[in-house]
């Protein structure tokens, strides 16, 4: 009985924390959740741009490394083209839709 | 992305943490001079009839528009004259807040040293705490633990270490440069992503908010103080203007403010995720604020142990404000907390000076962006550029700032009923998007439109009254301030008047 109080106790700590924690999460994340989320996907189409700079005729110094991250970047590069006003992909050679 | 159903209690806590910060506890401290009475009835009358019904009905008008933001509603609505008319009186009241809590906090830092190591100190707290939640990934519970017991114990150290600014740099008193820095401060901060600066010093500044409001009402509940002011002060010092219209745009913040539709349909509405809940959000919001500004109105009217000392605090119009609050407040806290008086002070100081601070950053990071938008709209490229829109926003208010009130920097207070008006014309045009909606839907409209005639009233008279004041003080500055907001004031009234006949006309067609 004593043990079952115990982890009851415990448990009902733990539950505490978790409940605690979700809220001050959502307190801390809460308000700029779409603000970053912005910031993070601006950061992306950027990067998208320099992956995809030179089949596009844009001289990218870093292709070597770039080329690599392509066929890692492929299921992302249908919504990048679609965000940045091109419904069809804007490469013959490569299309995705 | 934008939209993220959240709980309503959750929702409630953004809300609330987001309206509430200097305006409800200055407005109220400066109105105090009138006596208790009228301040304490006007906060009372105006959260239950103004604040709430403006800051509910803003959340719902923004939910039934695709939780779009009240500016772009009132584009929808009313029309895109009336949207380019909220985006100046947006600019102004932004222009006004910043200069005037930048005033209050160089004041605050002047008068009290003990709080500038803490009050600057916050700062690197909160640049620690972005990192180590975005970087170390550690557990939010443990790092605002950390955070708070951080700040606090700054806040001990803070009576140890005054800091005070040289008497004179470059023929600049302390409060003046104090302004410099600040505004230095701010245009830096506003450039900084959110997650650097902004998001972790929100949060501490929400979390210092219920633990000093709760502070200063557990302070008055054990130290039981009198309140030593009148309840109606017959012996106003000399050029205090009269009580009505004044204190309907002195006390903004607290009983009805237009600040709070922009957060309602900024951010709020995007998380509501049913309707029932918009009354809870939005009601409470403005329930917690007016728990404010009635915190403000106990310790500048109870704080101090005799009339004369109080009388002595309140020479002059807008001579007790924030330092009163702090003064007053101090002697609750000390009384009731067993707390001693210089730390004390420097809490209530830091407390105050958070709340203007981050308004301050966000104020100058939404003046860019609106400075952006009009290069957009206008095609001005060089409005465009970040650091050129960052300029002009803070070389906008630093002239406001010294413009107002002298090089001394000790007389922008000046500004805050001006800021009040500003404020209330913009709560004005969101209750005239809200009405316009309700006549739509064909139900009574007699909520939104006594607000509304009564809020277009007293600004109107309080523009007024301080136009008269101006002109013969010759303060030309102020006086050129207020004729432009008197124009936008006419422009509302004029708009509200044209949009209600014709949309009463059409409800009155409709079979």
């Amino acid at each position: 009985m004593a043990s079952d109080g115990k982890h009851g106790g415990a448990g009902r700590w733990r539950q505490w924390f978790r409940r605690a924690s979700y809220c001050a999460e959502e307190l801390y994340f809460g308000r700029y959740r779409s603000t970053i989320a912005r910031a993070r996907r601006d950061e992306e189409d950027l990067f998208m741009l320099l992956v995809y700079s030179e089949m596009m005729g844009v001289p990218n110094p870093a292709s070597y490394y770039t080329m690599e991250l392509q066929p890692l970047l492929l299921e992302r590069f249908h919504d990048w083209h679609r965000r940045m006003g091109m419904e069809r992909s804007p490469l013959d050679h490569f299309r995705c839709c | 992305m934008d939209y993220v159903p959240t709980n309503k209690f959750i929702i409630w806590g953004h809300h609330f943490t987001s309206v509430a910060g200097a305006a409800p506890i200055i407005g109220p401290a400066i109105a105090v001079i009138w006596g208790w009475g009228p301040a304490f009835a006007w906060v009372i009358l105006g959260t239950i009839f103004f604040a709430g019904v403006h800051d509910a009905g803003a959340i719902w008008a923004s939910v039934r528009h695709k939780a779009r933001s009240i500016g772009a509603v009132t584009g929808d609505v009313i029309g895109p004259r009336a949207r380019s008319l909220f985006m100046i009186v947006i600019f102004l009241v932004l222009l006004m807040v910043n200069a005037v809590f930048a005033v209050a906090i160089s004041g605050l830092l002047v008068n009290n040293p003990s709080a500038v190591v803490p009050a600057w100190g916050a700062i690197i707290v909160a640049l620690i705490i972005g990192q180590m939640i975005y970087r170390f990934r550690i557990n939010l519970l443990a790092v605002s633990i950390i955070g708070v017991v951080a700040l606090y114990a700054l806040i001990g150290i803070g009576p140890s270490v005054p800091v005070e600014l040289p008497e004179s740099v470059l023929g600049l008193p302390a409060n003046s440069q104090w302004i410099v820095l600040l505004f230095l401060y701010a245009a830096i901060a506003s450039l900084l992503p959110v997650w650097v600066l902004l998001q972790p010093r929100d949060y501490i500044n929400g979390l210092q908010l219920f633990i000093g409001l709760g502070l200063v009402y557990a302070a008055i509940l054990l130290s039981n103080p009198s309140i030593v002011a009148p309840a109606f002060n017959s012996d106003v010092p000399a050029g205090t203007p009269s009580l009505i219209p004044l204190l309907f745009v002195t006390i903004a913040c607290g009983a009805i403010s237009g600040f709070h539709g922009l957060v309602s349909s900024g951010t709020t509405s995007k998380q509501i995720s049913n309707e029932k809940d918009v009354r809870f959000v939005g009601y409470f919001g403005a329930v917690g604020e007016g728990c404010l500004a009635l915190a403000a109105i106990l310790a500048t009217t109870a704080g101090f142990a005799t009339l004369g000392e109080w009388r002595e605090i309140y020479g002059a119009f807008g001579d007790g404000g924030v330092n009163a609050f702090v003064t007053g407040g101090a002697n609750i806290v000390a009384a009731g907390t067993g707390l001693s008086e210089a730390i004390a002070v420097t809490l209530l100081t830091v407390m105050a000076v958070l709340f203007a601070g981050t308004t301050m950053d966000t104020g100058v990071r939404l003046q860019r962006y609106i400075m952006q938008e009009w290069g957009t709209i206008y095609n001005l490229p060089i409005l465009k550029s970040v650091p050129i829109s960052t300029a002009i926003a803070v070389g906008a208010c630093l002239a406001l700032a010294f413009g107002a009130g002298g090089v001394d920097g000790t007389g922008g207070m000046l500004l805050w009923p001006l800021f009040g008006t500003t404020n209330q014309l913009l709560a004005g045009l969101t209750l005239l998007v809200m009405t316009v909606i309700i006549v739509r839907l064909g139900r009574s409209m007699w909520f939104t439109l006594i607000p509304l005639s009564f809020l277009l009233f007293m600004t109107t008279l309080a523009l007024l009254v301080q136009l008269k004041t101006f002109y013969d003080a010759g303060n030309w500055f102020l006086f050129s301030l207020d004729i432009l907001i008197l124009v936008a004031a006419v422009m509302v009234l004029l708009e509200a008047v044209g949009v209600l006949r014709k949309h009463l006309r059409n409800a009155a067609a409709t079979p």
